[in-house]
């Protein structure tokens, strides 16, 4: 598809349906029972957050995908692809061209959670000039979500400029509080940064199951955030991308991983982690 | 050329109960035919004949015969002499007859049962093969200048009649053959196949359909199939031939000296009395059910083999070179034995069989019969096979197998309305040939059998799908791929959707696959502790990537014959390296499991019931059952059986519906759900083909004294309304048969190999639109499209439904305290079988995040 070429991080999703229940190894029965689960030591927030600490800063990563970063109210977003079923739909793959509304949707729904004085939309908001193709209900709904807070659109790759009636204000970046938002994490050692553009996603595999699902990823001084839209997939966070960020021995470099489930988020081993 | 390696084998010798009606043929063979068959010492058989008058008749018609009566050469011998008695000089050059079966093997190997004659009668005939491997030049050639017949598959013929030139090329079409057709009739395949059928009765008005089948059930069901349909509410007809049928088979069960296991299917104990009968026969003919089967007795027999004998593999997943080389030798009469699974089920002939070993449950008659005909092709002579049961339930349902093969009973093939996502891409196919009237194609659609019951208003929604995506929110009128011209007519939008149709022709979605290469030597001497690099040796096969993902490098796994150890993954290829262990760590992959048939289902039901049965079964299975008739109790045929019993700290029910693991799974997803509704605790399940298991923290007879608890209530038929709604919503099986019809509807583009690296980098991912359209769009037709097959597939939704209505009142719960007999063999599938708990991918998270707590709190 266009609009796509080159960016692995889009061309890439979990399209095959993992069989999450195949049980493939013999030899012992560690899966009869599950065992009973003690408390979590970080307890699940509303929406089934955890705290991730970056710098002296304490945020709250939300089960939706999203950050909430409570010092400063505001709630950070990243890639939400608007408008990427009618980009589909314009070169013949007619997709279900309810991704927008679903993903204003979930978006409504963590900003009612968290009330932010400011939204950060972390670049790829809008799908290949998705902004004209905007339906007029999708863009009230939008606007409606805008009301009353400050909205920063930082522009990615996908969408580098952005149009009037999306609202809000446009950026490149944005410094907010000694941690800088971007689309594109920068390449090698940062200071303190959040971004998004990677999409990332993690494999798990444990006794020959296997579940693949969005993460944040983070080393304490750097988060990326996993993409927020309907239509979204996922990059494996073991993929080479993750390499020039995090470098190439993940345990060693003392990488978190934060699975999203339904209900809330898992904190990751990564030595529990596959490669697709 | 084989052709002239062996002759046709089906007519090896003159059958004396020809001889009466031989005297009072209706139509005569041409002199030059009749000189053929005796040069060769044969008989026209009457079924051959009876063929020919109808074709002489113009009358469509259905052969049901056996395999080894000359049914192929049935088929052909109308097209052969009506062609003979018109060379080519003094017709026009235009098809004359469609040959179509469903495997690309089967074309060529036909293609050797006509050439024989034709060469040998020195017909001036063309014949042709077309699958997606023949070169474009040739496919072109073909087009344009069409061979007599045309050997091809139902995918081509529906590549050919989406071409412009369709009408020119069909024009003059007299025949249309159709091999196997009681294998490709109940599938997708056969959906595509009546809509190609329906297009070419349009085309070319004139011609007549054969159908070849094995025995079936039901033949009115396959003789509606090859008749074109009126629509006037009762259905037509094509006309029925069947032959005599041939000596009884002579099945039994083979006598081992090791006792049957409880539980398992590896039939390990039986390998030497396997081999032993291999030993005593010529060319022995393996049938296992699964791949990883299929390698395990493999490796079984190889390392008993002291004599040597050249014992072969074959399977799906292997290299088709390899395939070719060991049905080449097969067909040689240098093997001794083949290992296999159903690719060779069909009526692919190779070799002289004269023994056929079922390995495991036969899981259906029908099946059975026909691998057992597999063993000598002479009607005159039985067929001689061996059944190996590998745990004691097995031994029931073999029996209930011999049983139903003797009394010639087949198992049903349950109707199914044609598939609305197949459709999908008839109608795409329809316009790449060309402007199409909607009124005209709903006519023709629906005079195809399947098609028969389709509604206008149905067939107007895939048409606005194809066009617009169907969806109830309308805004891509603008991206139609239909557009209306003035006259009533809609037409392709743009040339670029006949290119997209043509790559994803074909109802067969495989899961993505993955190369199996073996490490190459070379790559000079290591560092200790550097990987071995990865360099290209041979290829062994192909397994699915799901299967790969799950391996660690260092896991060993069956295939191809050796233990192989997996070194890594490049690309879209998994690089192993050959081992000396001799047990796999990664036993089994997927693939080929057959559930059990409604048929011999009721048979074993109703032989657990009738202990007067039960002296024909071995002792340890009769000891069994009369313990079970002791300590628990023995269902009547009608009931079924519930057992609940404490173990260790856990809490059992275990219920016996004999429906096949399909339907247990999803049985036991739902029940689980509405004992945890009920407070019941479930942790999890595990389901075979007879029973399901489920265990949890609560004493269930207990809730059920205290009236928490209704038996009856917990089975009620309500469990496949919101409950399975509900966990449909979640269940990776059901995102799975969405996104085949997704595939097949041409919403998704198919994954081509070179034009992505993986089957995960499709642009966006089926599960976002399934979970999307699910939420925005619940009437939309795929989701109609992915119910209708749900409930016949992965998720056996119809049969669960059968049975919970066959139960309604007819329930048997014995509360006991320890586990029963007939409980054991489900309760040993726990550790070897998928194993259920809770709900869905979560809890896999939950307790890789617990370990992650544990090692954080891990002290020194």
């Amino acid at each position: 598809m266009t609009g796509e070429g080159g960016d692995r991080a889009r061309r890439r999703s979990n399209a095959s349906p993992s069989p999450l229940w195949r049980r493939v190894g013999g030899g012992g029965n560690p899966s009869i029972d599950w065992p009973a689960i003690p408390p979590s030591p970080t307890l699940p927030h509303e929406g089934g957050g955890t705290t991730i600490s970056l710098g002296r800063h304490a945020l709250l990563a939300d089960g939706s995908g999203a950050v909430f970063w409570p010092a400063q109210k505001t709630l950070l977003v990243a890639d939400l692809h608007l408008e990427k079923g009618t980009a589909h739909a314009e070169h013949g793959a007619l997709l279900p061209p309810y991704d927008t509304r679903e993903t204003l949707a979930r978006l409504g729904d963590v900003i009612g959670r968290y009330q932010p004085a400011r939204v950060v939309a972390l670049g790829d908001s809008f799908h290949a000039g998705a902004a004209a193709r905007l339906g007029l209900e999708e863009l009230l709904a939008l606007r409606k979500l805008q009301d009353g807070r400050e909205w920063i659109w930082l522009a990615g790759n996908h969408d580098p400029d952005i149009p009037k009636r999306a609202g809000g204000t446009v950026a490149h970046e944005f410094d907010l509080a000694g941690i800088t938002l971007r689309h594109e994490p920068a390449a090698g050692r940062v200071a303190h940064e959040i971004a998004g553009h990677l999409h990332p996603a993690a494999r798990l595999s444990i006794d020959g199951y296997s579940v693949r699902r969005r993460c944040f990823v983070g080393n304490g001084r750097r988060l990326v955030m996993p993409a927020f839209g309907a239509f979204t997939g996922g990059l494996n966070v073991l993929d080479d991308a993750f390499t020039p960020l995090f470098g190439a021995d993940p345990i060693s470099a003392g990488l978190s991983v934060w699975m999203l489930g339904r209900e809330r988020l898992y904190a990751i081993a990564i030595r529990h982690l596959r490669a697709d | 050329m084989r052709a002239r390696a062996k002759p046709p084998s089906p007519l090896r010798r003159p059958e004396p109960r020809d001889a009466v009606r031989r005297s009072e043929p209706a139509v005569a063979l041409p002199p030059a035919f009749l000189r053929w068959f005796q040069g060769r010492g044969w008989h026209p058989r009457p079924h051959q004949l009876a063929l020919l008058e109808k074709s002489a008749a113009r009358r469509s018609s259905l052969l049901i015969a056996p395999t080894g009566s000359g049914k192929t050469l049935a088929g052909f011998l109308p097209s052969l002499v009506a062609l003979a008695a018109s060379p080519r000089g003094r017709r026009p050059a235009s098809l004359h007859t469609l040959y179509i079966s469903p495997l690309k093997a089967l074309a060529v190997d036909v293609e050797r049962n006509l050439l024989v004659p034709r060469a040998e009668m020195d017909l001036p005939i063309r014949v042709e093969t077309r699958t997606g491997d023949t070169p474009l030049s040739r496919k072109a050639r073909q087009r344009t200048r069409p061979p007599d017949i045309l050997l091809t598959t139902p995918e081509q013929v529906a590549l050919l009649l989406a071409h412009p030139d369709a009408a020119y090329l069909f024009d003059g079409l007299e025949t249309v053959i159709l091999d196997e057709l009681h294998a490709l009739a109940p599938t997708k395949r056969g959906d595509l196949l009546s809509l190609a059928l329906a297009r070419l009765a349009t085309l070319a008005p004139g011609h007549i359909r054969i159908g070849l089948s094995a025995t079936v059930a039901r033949p009115s069901e396959l003789r509606a199939y090859l008749a074109p349909q009126a629509g006037n509410g009762h259905m037509s007809l094509a006309d029925l031939v069947t032959t005599a049928s041939g000596a009884a088979p002579d099945i039994r069960m083979l006598e081992t000296e090791l006792p049957l296991p409880w539980a398992g299917h590896t039939t390990r104990y039986a390998a030497s009395d396997i081999y032993a009968a291999i030993k005593a026969h010529r060319l022995s003919l393996l049938f296992v059910n699964t791949r990883s089967q299929a390698e395990l007795m493999f490796q079984e027999l190889w390392r008993i083999n002291d004599d040597g004998l050249p014992i072969a593999l074959h399977h799906g997943s292997l290299d088709a070179a390899r395939r070719r080389k060991v049905e080449a030798a097969m067909a040689a009469g240098t093997l001794r034995a083949v290992v296999a699974t159903s690719t060779l089920d069909l009526g692919i002939d190779w070799g002289d069989v004269d023994l056929v070993i079922n390995i495991g449950a036969p899981k259906g008659a029908s099946r059975l019969i026909q691998r057992v005909g597999r063993a000598n092709h002479r009607l005159d002579e039985p067929s001689k096979a061996f059944l190996v049961p590998s745990n004691r339930f097995e031994v029931l349902e073999c029996r209930a197998a011999i049983e139903a093969a003797a009394a010639g009973t087949h198992d049903a093939v349950s109707y199914r309305a044609g598939a609305l996502d197949v459709l999908a891409q008839h109608i795409w196919g329809t316009a790449c040939a060309g402007p199409f009237r909607p009124d005209d194609l709903f006519r023709e659609v629906s005079s195809a059998a399947p098609y028969h019951h389709l509604t206008r208003a149905q067939f107007d929604r895939v048409v606005d799908f194809v066009s617009t995506g169907g969806y109830a929110l309308k805004v891509y009128e603008r991206y139609a791929r239909l557009k209306p011209t003035g006259d009533g007519h809609l037409r392709l939008s743009h040339p670029r959707l006949a290119q997209q149709y043509r790559m994803n022709v074909g109802t067969i979605v495989e899961a993505p696959m993955i190369k199996i290469r073996l490490v190459g030597r070379g790559g000079g001497r290591r560092k200790p502790g550097t990987p071995r690099p990865l360099m290209g040796g041979r290829v062994l096969g192909e397994l699915e990537e799901y299967f790969i993902e799950q391996l660690k490098v260092g896991d060993t796994f069956a295939f191809a014959g050796h233990v192989l150890r997996f070194e890594g993954l490049q690309d879209t290829e998994a690089f192993v390296s050959r081992t000396t262990d001799p047990d796999p760590m990664i036993p089994a992959y997927g693939g080929g499991k057959f559930p059990l048939s409604t048929h011999l289902a009721m048979r074993v039901r109703t032989m657990l019931a009738t202990p007067a049965q039960w002296r024909t079964l071995p002792d340890p299975v009769r000891e069994w059952l009369g313990v079970q008739s002791e300590r628990s109790t023995i269902p009547d045929a009608g009931e079924v059986l519930i057992e609940t019993f404490p173990r260790g700290a856990k809490h059992f029910l275990v219920v016996y519906p004999f429906e096949g693991r399909l339907a247990h799974q999803t049985l036991g997803m739902l029940l689980t759900r509405r004992l945890d509704r009920l407070g019941a605790k479930p942790v999890g399940f595990v389901a075979n083909d007879y029973a399901l298991a489920v265990w949890g923290m609560q004493d269930l007879a207990q809730m059920r004294a205290n009236g928490r608890l209704d038996i009856g209530q917990l089975f009620a038929e309500d469990m496949l309304g919101d409950d399975l709604d509900a966990w449909l919503a979640e269940s990776s099986l059901m995102k799975r048969t969405f996104r085949i019809c997704a595939v097949i509807a041409g919403l998704i583009e198919r994954r081509h190999p070179g034009k992505v690296k993986s089957g995960r980098q499709v642009t966006i991912s089926s599960d976002l639109i399934y979970d999307v359209l699910r939420k925005h769009d619940p009437r939309h037709i795929l989701l109609e499209a992915a119910w209708a097959d749900a409930a016949t597939g992965l998720l056996d939704i119809g049969r669960l439904g059968d049975f919970l209505r066959r139960i309604k009142g007819r329930i048997r719960h014995q509360p006991l305290d320890r586990v029963s007999p007939l409980a054991v063999p489900v309760l040993l599938e726990i550790g070897r079988e998928l194993v259920y708990g809770g709900s869905a991918g979560d809890d896999i998270l939950r307790l890789a995040a617990d370990d992650l707590i544990k090692e954080a709190m891990q002290r020194g």
